[in-house]
């Protein structure tokens, strides 16, 4: 059989469901096996960026490795992008990229470009396979290495000629990773320092990200909380691994983090990070982050741990592994040391969580509240529902007022921040979960970055759900524009409003899909019924929002977390005594 | 900032160099000293960098190279704990009115000549970067045409291998 065979059969033999992809020159001796190929589904996208994002989705929702594949040189450029989201959030996706023929590589060829070189930085590992007789072993290890340790994108580029080559096919192949051997085991000894420390704290705080998610360590972490009775924050990245109804819940940390959980971080004595990486999001500034708090830290990545603050105690592995051994040896610290009566920390913490909720006002001008169309999807959407989001105001409303129960229903660009996350990111997660709603909200601005996916759903068969939150504007920069640069609003106002160009509810049907549009909070309830009860194809509801709605509460870039202000001008916990 | 030498065992595979080099410079480290070459392993590779860093940043671009795939293990060798040798060619000039005093110095530092012309000689000399520091400090007054030097390379002192607990 050819490499491009020995390609298809790979990806067969390794379970992969779904490829998201672009053929073109270098890729299409893999695009011809591909067409029989009865396991794997291909679904041709309408940019490689799309591709990659839609593989993340996947990978997000459903636990699996995402796969995308692209033709050389601006095929596999436009990869790069979702490769570093991909990158920065852990998220286990393999990309295959078409390369010039080997005699060529390094010519200056036409669609070449060196994506091993260019993707070095961003990707867990990247292979140039210059051998036919290798590709079943390279598809094998990119598969381990995306999914294994702390999970990440990985990277296959193989020359149009080494998949035209002749080879022969076996499975499975020999691995050759001696320098690969992810830590999943904790030590013994530190659980138990950690266990000492969390039975002797009197502040302390379970802070959990979204490792707990990639571990599935979510019922887990339901026990040691319950347990222990200590408070939980969920980062940006772990919404959902703790159920927002759960009354030891504060929220969500950080920057637009509620002001409960910036303030039980600040003020605790204690520390215990879950697969969370001291992102600065979360700390704001490092040498005024958590002062009295001593650190335990549990991640499977080594060089996490004391990156960005120094863990007290640390502890190297797999979350789901780490949190079991912690409840057996908290349970077993309790029988010697004498418990700490949490009822002090839970009385400041609620009188907090009573004073400053997460909230919104409507705006002055009779507009539509933004916030509020945000939390009805929520509240009317079916409990399984899967919500992503790109990046912005309407990201962080989605975090704040989407109430998550379960892990893997909030997927979002957290790391990198990539705007036009939504769309494509929706139509992976719909490709492996047919049978959910999935929720894309979206920003005007985001959204005119990567609509174009909607073609594809539509063709598809993936009805997608989308949410533009309408306000005309990059909502997060004018914000900040309006906080920090006196007003001026350089090149933030995108026209939507103004011209109603693009009249989105026009485009979505120019794509083949439903467009609804809600401008008063009347509205608003129907049309999400009725985008609820569309499935033959994909919905856009085109909600028309004021532009002046703002992210409440806010930790200002370069401050520090006890100056969150939980409204413009109103700080609880600076200079106060609690 | 202090100096320090690591040893990195990687597999003998493209690219493997700048993916290392990469973690320094995207850091903004400067590499002071690289030596690559073969190990008695005949996949493995040995790479011995000199960095001057921090401790703190020192641990984590340490804790970056390890999670490459292509590293297999990365020791600091402590100057005190090791041997460290770096080959120095030094061109210099030395026609009959200095060349007794040009050879005194090399004999004095235990180099050697290893090629002569009327108007220079070449002198090869191994040893720790101070050494070979002093010795051009003392030829440099002769005139300096041309040095070119190798990485350093090092090795712990004793009985014990890096290499073959790395590859059970």
């Amino acid at each position: 059989m050819t490499g491009a065979q020995s390609l298809v059969r790979s990806l067969e033999a390794v379970g992969c469901e779904v490829v998201f992809g672009i053929p073109g020159g270098t890729i299409l001796p893999a695009y011809d096996p591909l067409l029989d190929s009865t396991k794997v589904r291909h679904i041709l996208v309408r940019h490689e960026q799309g591709a990659g994002h839609a593989a993340t989705g996947y990978a997000q929702a459903t636990g699996k490795v995402g796969v995308c594949m692209a033709t050389s040189g601006p095929g596999a450029t436009n990869l790069v992008t979702p490769i570093a989201d991909a990158n920065m959030d852990s998220v286990p996706i393999v990309a295959i990229t078409g390369q010039q023929s080997r005699p060529l590589i390094g010519t200056d060829a036409f669609q070449e470009a060196d994506i091993c070189g260019i993707t070095m930085p961003i990707t867990k590992h990247n292979v140039l396979v210059t051998d036919p007789a290798d590709i079943p072993r390279a598809i094998a290890e990119a598969f381990h290495i995306a999914s294994t340790g702390r999970p990440g994108p990985v990277l296959v580029d193989i020359p149009k000629d080494v998949l035209q080559e002749q080879t022969s096919f076996s499975w499975p192949p020999e691995m050759r990773l001696p320098g690969y051997r992810p830590t999943t085991r904790p030590h013994g000894k530190q659980v138990r320092e950690a266990a000492k420390l969390i039975v002797a704290a009197r502040k302390p705080v379970l802070y959990v990200g979204g490792g707990v998610i990639k571990a599935d360590a979510n019922a887990e972490l339901l026990r040691l909380a319950e347990d222990t009775g200590i408070p939980v924050v969920t980062t940006l990245m772990a919404r959902g691994a703790f159920p927002d109804s759960h009354d030891q819940h504060l929220g969500m940390p950080g920057m637009h983090g509620t002001v409960a959980a910036v303030a039980a971080m600040q003020k605790s004595d204690l520390l215990i990070a879950l697969g969370a990486r001291f992102d600065d999001r979360v700390t704001g500034q490092l040498n005024s982050f958590a002062p009295d708090a001593q650190i335990i830290h549990a991640d499977i990545d080594p060089a996490e741990i004391s990156k960005n603050r120094r863990a007290d105690v640390p502890i190297v592995g797999d979350c789901k592994e780490i949190i079991t051994e912690l409840i057996d040896a908290v349970r077993a610290e309790r029988e010697t040391a004498k418990a700490v009566d949490l009822a002090p920390w839970w009385e400041t913490l609620k009188s907090l969580r009573e004073t400053f909720p997460l909230g919104y006002v409507w705006p002055e001008d009779g507009t539509l509240s933004p916030q509020y169309v945000i939390e009805r999807i929520g509240a009317l959407s079916p409990a399984d529902t899967i919500y992503t989001a790109g990046v912005g105001q309407h990201q962080m409303w989605a975090a704040q007022f989407v109430k998550y129960e379960h892990p893997r229903t909030w997927i979002n660009s957290g790391g990198l921040g990539t705007m036009g996350f939504a769309v494509p990111a929706a139509m992976g997660i719909k490709a492996g979960e047919p049978d959910r709603t999935v929720w894309a909200i979206d920003g005007d601005g985001c959204f005119q970055m990567t609509n174009q996916e909607l073609a594809t759903c539509a063709i598809e068969g993936l009805p997608v759900k989308i949410a533009v939150i309408n306000n005309g504007n990059l909502g997060m920069v004018r914000q900040w524009q309006t906080l920090f640069y006196g007003e001026r609003y350089s090149n933030t106002d995108l026209g939507t409003h103004k011209h109603r160009i693009p009249d989105f509810k026009l485009l979505a049907e120019a794509l083949g899909c439903a467009g609804l549009r809600a401008e008063s909070r009347e509205e608003v309830d129907e049309v999400i019924g009725k985008a609820l009860e569309i499935n033959d194809r994909p919905v856009v509801v085109d909600f028309v929002v004021g532009k002046d709605a703002q992210v409440w509460p806010m930790v200002a870039a370069g401050t520090g977390n006890s100056e969150i202000m939980a409204a413009r001008g109103i700080r609880p916990l600076f200079d106060e005594d609690l | 900032m202090t100096r320090h030498t690591l040893s990195v065992l990687v597999e003998d595979k493209p690219g493997v160099l700048a993916r290392v080099a990469g973690l320094f410079s995207r850091r903004g480290f400067n590499i002071e000293s690289l030596a690559v070459g073969r190990t008695e392993y005949p996949d493995i590779s040995r790479m011995t960098i000199v960095v001057s860093v921090d401790e703190l940043p020192l641990e984590q671009v340490t804790k970056q190279l390890n999670k490459l795939i292509n590293v297999i293990k990365i020791v600091e060798l402590e100057p005190s704990a090791s041997v460290q040798r770096q080959l120095v060619l030094i061109k210099v000039r030395a026609d009959a009115t200095v060349r007794s005093q040009v050879l005194e110095t090399v004999q004095l530092f235990r180099a050697k000549v290893v090629d002569v012309s009327p108007e220079a000689v070449t002198i090869e000399a191994t040893g720790t970067s101070e050494k070979l520091d002093a010795l051009l400090r003392m030829l440099e007054p002769y005139g300096l045409r041309e040095i070119v030097q190798s990485g350093m390379v090092a090795i712990g002192r004793g009985a014990r291998s890096i290499t073959a607990t790395a590859v059970r």
